[in-house]
């Protein structure tokens, strides 16, 4: 890549027209906005939908909306969404088939007509959340072909966090506040004094061909120097951390930890945690058919470890208790989704803790698992 | 791209048991790469669903065949098909036996009841190089005499040893029963120079493999073949996955030095 674009200072009205030129250019463009008490991902006809002037109150099993002075639009931590919903959706149709009269069967592979999204606000936690999908999806032998048609397609513009949730853990798990790379543009914004406006960073050929068709000014060191430092002190502003610890090694060790049982009391194995998980991709299938019976479609639509199906075999489910289901859900997130795909499943962005009904912490779990672990030894 | 099914002629339909069906399957047009035995394809049947089976014969070898327990709707959607009807196939994917290593040495394959099938087109193999292995041993455990498949060809086979033992015997059963491992002391190998292929129930596995382990067959000498949920076989659904592994790209034939510490964890 030979994007040198220095930073840039994108206003109010420039963030509208950057809106706009993606509209423009016929993208479906996605972002935050507020809609039945939560900030949730939709599609926005201008950057007047974005929640300016709202924040988020997070604990474990709670999430309010609240209102903020300084009419911020991105001063909110992740919602009850996330990107995985547009790039890996909730159901897709594979493939159908067709059985003729004298019985002939035709397969017809689904050509993916993926919109050309524009994703708006992508939190740098999210963003690797799409690089860990990207991996699983795309990243092996074969490819997940309509993640991966969707995925090229889209543009990223990702914003800074600097307004960290309590629930929020990214730095612990070794990302944010800031974006790493992966982003086509990288926003930062900035509320003070001297007016609302975002810093930009340019991360790619296809941002700085954006950059160019909006108006904008090169980065003052004011506004510079305001941008890092908010993200530097939302890096020690996170509500919560993992134990600094190899997890990888820890899981390892910690099949058999009594925690399991404690945890797996207060669990009610509803699979709301797989929802709201940007990472996690686990899918099944199901077969439908018309009622002539001789069109036949596979459809792949969200699956969860938490459900008894998940694991079954013609004798019965190999995980049954939900000991066992939750013990899979965090050593595979923190564990064995090394050993798959080489990286870790989990980014810290704290829906699995907000939007559980139970409140389960997976912090607080880790830490448990930690303890027990250096109480043997 | 997603992998789409490749339809497949019902060429041949064998009742092997009340329970079992060999299909012997020809490509309608385009034919898939060739299997290994030990891997597995997708099987679709019309209208009902997908699932993961073993070959039991390959295209080098007879043909491509699965053998299918009827134990869900689609196996018994694919267990009724006839001569004819046209099946969804794709593959090939997973491990294979790997035969390959055991070369000049003693061949051992354990099967309890159907998972003799996927361990047929390796028997084979073996004993159609007699000079390349050393003994070939068949040990063969089952429910009751009337679940055995392949009774013919167990007899027919030109092994250095073939046991067959069954759980529950009929009136007519003369031959051995009780589980499979009990005939491990009969078979001629020598465990220094022994490759061992398991495939069957969990806990027959997990016995089996025991046992050789026991008699000093090096784990990484016992080859077992894995069975979890599958619904896509390309590694995006995450069903199949055993702590570490997906049993799809990184099984279903594993080594023991692989599976034993796994399949020691209950429920894992």
């Amino acid at each position: 890549m030979s994007v040198t674009t220095a930073p840039a200072v994108l206003d109010r009205d420039g963030l509208d027209a950057l809106v706009t030129a993606l509209v423009g250019q016929g993208r479906t463009v996605v972002g935050p906005t507020v809609r039945d008490g939560a900030i949730v991902l939709a599609e926005l006809a201008s950057a007047d939908a974005l929640p300016f002037g709202w924040g988020v109150e997070l604990e474990a099993g709670r999430y309010r909306l609240v209102r903020r002075e300084d009419g911020a639009a991105f001063a909110h931590s992740a919602g009850p969404q996330s990107w995985k919903t547009f790039l890996h959706p909730a159901r897709e149709r594979l493939w159908s088939a067709d059985r003729t009269p004298e019985g002939h069967v035709s397969f017809t592979p689904e050509e993916p007509a993926a919109p050309d999204y524009a994703f708006l606000g992508v939190r740098p936690c999210d963003l690797r959340a799409v690089a860990i999908q990207d991996r699983v999806l795309t990243g092996g032998r074969y490819e997940d072909s309509g993640y991966g048609a969707r995925r090229r397609r889209a543009l990223l513009i990702s914003v800074d966090c600097v307004e960290p949730g309590a629930t929020c853990f990214c730095v612990s798990t070794g990302g944010g506040p800031a974006a790493d790379p992966g982003y086509d543009l990288a926003l930062t914004e900035v509320v003070d004094g001297d007016g609302h406006r975002f810093l930009v960073r340019v991360g790619s050929e296809e941002g700085a061909r954006l950059l160019e068709a909006v108006p904008h000014r090169g980065a003052d060191p004011a506004t510079e120097t305001t941008a890092r430092a908010s993200v530097d002190a939302a890096r020690d502003r996170m509500g919560r951390s993992l134990p600094p610890v190899d997890l990888r090694a820890l899981m390892g060790a910690s099949l058999d930890a009594e925690r399991w049982d404690d945890v797996a009391a207060r669990c009610l194995t509803c699979g709301n945690c797989t929802m709201v998980c940007p990472t996690c991709f686990c899918v099944t299938t199901e077969e439908v058919t018309d009622l002539t019976g001789d069109h036949t479609e596979r459809w792949q639509r969200w699956d969860s470890c938490f459900d008894l199906d998940f694991s079954y075999l013609h004798e019965g489910p190999v995980r049954s208790s939900g000991k066992a289901r939750y013990r899979q859900w965090l050593t595979h997130k923190l564990s064995t989704w090394h050993d798959q795909f080489g990286t870790s499943g989990c980014v810290g962005c704290g829906r699995c803790i907000a939007w559980c009904p139970a409140g389960i912490d997976i912090t607080e779990e880790v830490a448990a698992l930690h303890t027990e672990s250096e109480t043997e030894r | 791209m997603t992998a789409v099914p490749v339809p497949h002629l019902v060429v041949d339909r064998r009742r092997d048991t009340a329970e079992t069906v060999t299909l012997r399957l020809e490509p309608v047009g385009e034919a898939l790469a060739e299997f290994a035995p030990g891997q597995f394809a997708m099987v679709h049947c019309f209208g009902r669903g997908e699932i993961p089976l073993s070959v039991s014969s390959v295209q080098g070898t007879g043909g491509l065949a699965h053998t299918i327990r009827s134990v869900g709707a689609v196996s018994d959607g694919l267990c009724a098909t006839r001569v004819g009807d046209v099946v969804g196939l794709r593959g090939p994917y997973g491990t294979s036996w790997e035969l390959e290593p055991a070369r000049g040495q003693d061949v051992l394959v354990v099967a309890g009841g159907i998972g003799l099938a996927p361990l047929r087109p390796l028997i084979l193999g073996a004993l159609a190089e007699p000079e390349a292995y050393g003994r070939v041993s068949v040990l063969v455990g089952a429910r009751t005499p009337a679940d055995l498949i392949s009774r013919e060809e167990l007899e027919q086979w030109a092994t250095a040893y073939t046991g067959v033992t069954v759980d529950w015997p009929d009136t007519g059963w003369h031959g051995d029963v009780g589980v499979v491992t009990q005939l491990l002391g009969r078979a001629p190998f020598d465990p220094d120079r022994t490759w061992a292929f398991v495939c069957g129930p969990e806990p027959m596995i997990r016995a089996t493999a025991r046992d050789l382990a026991q008699r000093g067959v090096p784990p990484e000498r016992i080859r077992v073949s894995l069975e979890r949920n599958m619904r896509c076989a390309t590694g995006h659904c995450g069903h199949c996955q055993l702590g570490p592994l997906l049993v799809c790209r990184d099984g279903p034939v594993v080594g023991w030095e692989q599976a034993q510490p796994l399949l020691s964890v209950r429920e894992l």
